[in-house]
């Protein structure tokens, strides 16, 4: 759409100054890893701007066609770094749905309570460093405190905190520790109050409102015609949730709600976000209640083969939006191509038509609302 | 037979009671085994369905004929198979007909061991109101375009761009085909079957000013720096048996 070698339709200048070209990244600390943008500006205003990406790009399509089933699930721990556990629910589920795997309850329920809990961390990390972005340095000691608290709770649960490698076509690999869902409750007992202390940081913050209201806007005809989806779809309006929409693992036996905001604009993508924190905590809970006893290990072959010429898409709402994989098999132990649908490439994609007209500091704020992990983008 | 005939009553009925227990004794197991968690059980492979009194597959054939070729579920997910020439009308038909708003995804795949090798192009879309996902799939030879499907879906712009990028497939009319991860002047498409895992050259055929044929640095080998050769150690040193 945005060429960046011709220039656009001509806005007015301001006293005959010619427009600049300035390289926003790889290695500025508000791009959230290597993304790359070229800014046109005139002045303080953004007349267009053009994302360049790749700097990550490690080939993890090509090395999904090296490996079997089973060996993979550490490669989607990689992609989108801060949110592994969602990665590996969207990739085991996948392969579930290919090769026609029924997972026991329990399984189940375990999953549903670390992808909740991969949520609320991811949206602590992206709060954080949203904030830090935009200026407000304390929340960044509240949500990391807190998120020290999951990544503990991950450790405890599979040995790792970021990479977590936490999940198994067929089930789970390990089942909870003693006392890990006393510890969980714990926790969640008390974090309620904690998103609290965040909003009483922020929610009515004179600057924060005026940094983020009518800031970035996107309306929702064009989120859904860029394939935008997660929070950035709910806080433009749209009540659409995959949880609800197409339910998977335990989420059609909890009760929740979805949050949506009719602003479009950074402020009530915050809102969506701190909502959905709150919702997450109550899945948590009534998992933990409800937590059945049994397996968790389903029965399955040793070596998992995908039916010949079978394919299957399975996308879930993780943290940042619809996470899916596309996986053909050819009857062979390694999927013949797995394509992943990464949230943050798509949502990335709509930051253009988000900043244009903005000031230069709002586009740290936009991309902050975008919540992009370049792991994810680049693959 | 013979034995049956010799038996005595008795026998008989004894030999009918143990037939009956085994009997029974079997459909109790084959009830125990079907009465089992799915998961206790073999997987289910699920296999491909005639999707041919779909409302959408049909809304679609009357319209657009023999554009729409085989329809088709696996695992419940409905796959068309679109002419590559009119899978642009079909793409907005499937919009704006019949509201399948989200642009979810479009990728590729490469088929080089296929009667016409080539690629196949794949869109999927999905419909809020009817809570469903379609496929459309392409199927492109190699050196074909592709009708792009960005006055559709704004979204299928870095996505097609992808597909470029790691298939070699073009799109026709897109603005802006050029490579999006790896960089400009990179010389392969590494999602192609016969792109070597290990990489390729990625030195001489990009900087030729600068590297001899095949002497650039190659891609999995790191820069092509050797550390300067030590002395070879005496035979005497050398353990035995080396």
């Amino acid at each position: 759409m945005t060429d960046p070698n011709t220039p656009a339709a001509a806005p007015e200048t301001l006293f005959g100054l010619e427009e600049m070209e300035l390289n926003f990244g790889p290695q500025h600390p508000a791009t959230h890893g290597v993304l790359r943008l070229k800014v046109r500006v005139d002045g303080e205003r953004i007349v267009d701007a053009y994302p360049i990406i790749g700097y990550l790009h490690r080939g993890t399509e090509k090395l999904f066609e090296l490996h079997p089933f089973f060996q993979n699930v550490p490669h989607t721990d990689r992609m989108d770094y801060v949110a592994a556990a969602t990665n590996n629910l969207a990739y085991v589920g996948a392969v579930e749905r290919l090769t026609g795997i029924v997972v026991p309850p329990r399984a189940r329920y375990i999953r549903t309570l670390l992808s909740e809990l991969q949520r609320i961390s991811s949206h602590l990390l992206w709060l954080a460093t949203h904030a830090i972005d935009i200026g407000a340095m304390t929340p960044f000691f509240y949500t990391f405190r807190e998120r020290e608290i999951i990544l503990d709770l991950f450790e405890e649960y599979c040995g790792a905190r970021l990479t977590l490698n936490c999940m198994r076509p067929g089930g789970q690999p390990y089942d909870l520790t003693a006392g890990w869902t006393e510890r969980c409750a714990e926790f969640i007992e008390d974090f309620p109050s904690k998103i609290e202390d965040y909003e009483g940081l922020l929610t009515e913050n004179r600057i924060w409102k005026k940094r983020t209201i009518g800031i970035g806007v996107l309306p929702p005809e064009v989120a859904m015609s860029y394939g935008v989806t997660g929070p950035m779809l709910r806080g433009s309006g749209i009540q659409w949730d995959l949880r609800k929409a197409i339910p998977y693992e335990a989420y059609d036996e909890v009760d929740f709600d979805v949050p949506v905001f009719y602003n479009c604009d950074t402020y009530d993508r915050y809102l969506v976000r701190m909502e959905e924190m709150r919702q997450s905590t109550r899945i948590i809970a009534q998992c933990l209640d409800k937590l059945p006893e049994g397996p968790i290990m389903a029965k399955r072959p040793r070596v998992l083969k995908a039916p010949k010429e079978s394919e299957v898409y399975f996308g879930i709402e993780g943290p940042k939006g619809e996470i899916g994989f596309y996986i053909v098999g050819d009857g062979t132990p390694n999927p013949y191509r797995c394509r992943v649908r990464p949230p943050s490439f798509l949502n990335l994609q709509v930051l253009p038509e988000m900043v244009r007209g903005q000031l230069v500091a709002d586009l740290v704020a936009v991309i902050g609302t975008t919540d992009i992990v370049l792991g994810e983008i680049d693959r | 037979m013979s034995d049956t005939e010799n038996q005595t009553p008795e026998e008989k009925a004894a030999a009918e009671e143990k037939a009956a227990a085994a009997a029974k004794a079997k459909a109790e197991r084959e009830a125990a085994e079907a009465a089992k968690p799915a998961w206790e059980k073999d997987p289910v492979v699920p296999e491909w369905q005639e999707a041919d009194g779909d409302s959408l597959v049909d809304a679609l054939r009357a319209s657009f004929g023999d554009a729409i070729g085989s329809a088709r579920t696996f695992a419940g997910d409905l796959v068309l198979v679109v002419d590559r020439a009119s899978i642009r009308e079909v793409c907005r038909s499937v919009k704006e007909d019949h509201g399948y708003h989200l642009m979810v995804d479009i990728c590729g795949a490469h088929y080089p061991e296929r009667e016409v090798p080539g690629f196949e192009v794949i869109y999927i879309a999905y419909n809020f109101e009817e809570n469903r996902r379609v496929r459309l799939k392409v199927e492109v030879e190699e050196g074909a375009e592709v009708p792009s499907v960005i006055p559709v879906w704004t979204g299928a712009n870095w996505a097609e761009r992808e597909i470029y990028d790691m298939f070699g497939v073009r799109f026709t009319d897109h603005p802006d085909m050029t490579r999006i991860l790896l960089w400009d002047g990179f010389n392969g498409y590494p999602l192609r079957k016969e792109f070597p895992v290990e990489g390729i050259d990625t030195g001489s055929a990009i900087y030729p000013e600068y590297y001899e044929e095949q002497a650039g640095p190659v891609a999995g080998s790191g820069t092509g720096w050797q550390p300067p050769k030590e002395e070879e150690p005496e035979e005497s040193d050398k353990p035995d048996g080396e």
